[in-house]
């Protein structure tokens, strides 16, 4: 099915998709191999978990940004819904299913069916304004995902399942748990998380997305994106097409919510802040909108980065905050922007 | 009477983050961009006022007029170098670069000042006027906020309705390749309305940091937000709904706290912004353009 897609596409788009999969593939081998034969630090170990999760949110922020063409500014909203879904029905799952990839991916689908809840829920309202405005609000929402989960309670005991808002009202019986318990977040997390596990969700999403974006659907998306008027006038359902997108990339975010989660043994809402959503939003406008790769490599890049720049201390945010600016201004200068494109040995003819 | 004070104390917050808004929205109506580091730029005036209070002995409003001035530069600067090279280029590669230029403010802000959070002492003492036979009381910093922000709106009114730079401005906004033609020199004014936006976050954070008188260096982030909030409730490009926008934010969040609860003051108020943007969704004095086919 798979290869027939690839067959039907243009030639560039099909050896983009296929450049895509196997750069993950290697660097998921090179990472592995380095990992199990000791050459990586136990830092960079510990980051390879949420360069996986980061690289999903890349990608499906890059759905909304690049392909459908709407500013999102509470990506992070949704991570943290799967998140926190994601890891409370695990910690339910913890005694019935033993399996630990298995629990995890179950978390993980449990992450991906709220977040997708809540993203159709609030594309209902978001979806109908436009630019600045839909950014505004998604960045409304996510503050506001941000609040309540700041303030929510929720445990089991022998009753079933209680929850509560604001204060903790759930009056657990002997022997329950309280799972989440408000600005306290979770605590106890198993780290069921691993690097392969994070593997297959990046690729999955990649399947996901570029799948999408080569359908019917997809071609929609960028239609709305380049003329919205045109578009509607050919009879494209503009409000189903962008619910779509919003839905799908919800959805993987919830995913790697989940994932992200539980590589750590306590997670709080506030992690999930305003600051998340312009990090991720940095991945997908330095890896370039609409490049899956770039999206991809700005992530690890990026989250790698600061790490890297530990030996600067106190310097290191504000080295990156340089970096930041003066990518934005070189990759925006024509002087540079040509110098590069001469250097690129894969250019093609036409744009020559 | 306490719904009075919790009033007039919405009303003060208000007041501050309409000083704010109105930089994000004069900024916004005329270079189209949003100026993610305005919030860091109270920050820095907040610091600079600070400094020139307690460690100089400064007159608290020789402190602002300093941080003021060198709030202008800064907001010049910034725009001169970050932003300006970017005036061709994607509206997002322009966000990115403010949102870099907002880390850049904050973690310099860091290493020149700490992390230490500082007690920032009222620039017009902690004193109070008593009405109502003591039943209400108002701070004198209230007072103080209220009379500068409705002076500021006065002026800005007359400043961009009256003059020949406020003329220039409002060209400008509505085109710029109209505006150049007419001979006006678009790169200076942008440059002004940057120098103008930066000047009121002095004085705002003068203000905020008299009335809460924590200072670090992520002071500026969250008032930033929400006076960005606020400028689009009052439909962003707009100057009276900067003011107005400010004031009911103002109002509704310390309600919210008062009235609902204090950790969903901020959920309140940004769930007030979605159903206003859902009934106009052009905020509430913005005006809606109508797409031509």
């Amino acid at each position: 099915m798979t290869m027939k897609r690839l067959i039907n596409l243009k030639r560039t788009e099909a050896r983009r998709i296929f450049i895509t999969y196997s750069a993950v593939v290697i660097a998921y081998v090179i990472f592995q191999v380095m990992s199990s034969s000791g050459f990586l630090s136990s830092s960079m170990r510990g980051m390879l978990v949420p360069i996986c999760a980061y690289m999903v949110m890349a990608v499906s922020l890059n759905l909304v940004v690049g392909i459908s063409g709407e500013l999102s500014l509470g990506h992070a909203g949704f991570m943290s819904i799967g998140a926190f879904s994601g890891v409370a029905s695990a910690i339910l799952m913890q005694s019935t299913i033993t399996n630990a990839p298995v629990r995890l991916a179950l978390a993980m689908i449990v992450g991906a069916i709220f977040a997708a809840i809540a993203g159709f829920l609030i594309g209902i309202p978001v979806l109908r304004l436009k630019g600045d405005y839909l950014a505004i609000v998604t960045l409304a929402f996510g503050e506001i995902i941000k609040s309540i989960l700041n303030n929510f309670y929720f445990g089991v005991d022998a009753q079933g399942l209680h929850f509560s808002m604001l204060t903790d009202t759930t009056r657990l019986l002997k022997g329950g748990r309280l799972i989440i318990r408000g600005p306290m977040g979770i605590s106890g997390i198993m780290k069921i998380a691993t690097f392969p596990m994070g593997f297959i969700l990046v690729m999955i999403s990649l399947m996901v997305v570029f799948n999408l974006v080569n359908s019917r659907s997809g071609r929609a998306f960028m239609a709305i994106r380049d003329d919205r008027i045109a578009a509607e006038s050919i009879g494209l359902d503009i409000t189903k097409y962008k619910m779509m997108a919003f839905v799908t990339s919800a959805a993987l975010a919830g995913a790697a919510g989940a994932l992200f989660a539980m590589n750590y043994s306590t997670i709080v809402a506030n992690k999930f802040d305003f600051n998340t959503s312009i990090l991720i939003l940095v991945f997908v406008v330095l890896g370039g909108q609409g490049n899956m790769l770039g999206s991809i490599i700005a992530a690890a890049a990026l989250t790698v980065l600061p790490e890297k720049l530990r030996g600067f201390s106190d310097y290191r945010m504000l080295l990156y905050a340089i970096i930041l600016i003066v990518t934005m201004l070189g990759t925006n200068n024509a002087e540079i922007r040509e110098f590069f494109t001469k250097l690129n040995p894969f250019r093609r003819k036409e744009e020559a | 009477m306490t719904f009075l004070n919790f009033f007039i104390s919405g009303i003060s917050l208000g007041s501050i983050y309409a000083i704010i808004a109105l930089g994000y929205t004069m900024v916004y109506g005329i270079a189209k961009m949003l100026n993610f580091a305005h919030g860091d730029v109270i920050m820095v005036g907040a610091y600079v006022c600070f400094y020139a209070v307690s460690r100089y002995n400064l007159n608290p409003f020789l402190g602002v007029i300093i941080a003021m001035f060198l709030c202008t530069v800064l907001g010049i600067l910034v725009e001169r170098f970050a932003y300006k090279p970017l005036r061709q280029a994607p509206s997002l590669a322009v966000l990115i670069t403010a949102i870099g230029m907002s880390y850049f403010l904050q973690n310099t802000a860091l290493l020149l000042w700490s992390s230490n959070p500082k007690v920032f002492p009222s620039i017009i003492g902690r004193g109070s006027f008593k009405l109502f036979d003591g039943n209400l009381s108002v701070s004198h910093i209230t007072v103080l906020t209220i009379s500068v922000c409705i002076v500021i709106m006065i002026v800005l009114s007359l400043f961009i309705g009256k003059t020949k730079l406020g003329k220039a401005m409002r060209a400008c906004s509505e085109d710029k390749g109209a505006a150049q033609l007419m001979g006006i020199n678009v790169n200076a004014t942008i440059s002004m309305t940057f120098a103008i936006g930066s000047g009121l976050a002095a004085i705002a954070g003068a203000l905020l940091c008299s009335a809460y008188p924590t200072l670090m260096p992520t002071t500026g982030a969250l008032p930033g937000i929400k006076a960005f909030t606020a400028a689009v409730f009052g439909g962003i490009g707009s100057i009276p709904g900067a003011f107005l926008g400010g004031l009911m934010l103002g109002v509704i969040e310390i309600f919210a706290k008062a009235y609902i609860s204090s950790q969903l003051s901020d959920a309140v108020v940004f769930a007030v912004l979605i159903i206003v943007l859902l009934v106009k969704p052009a905020g509430l004095l913005g005006k809606s353009i109508q797409e031509k086919v």
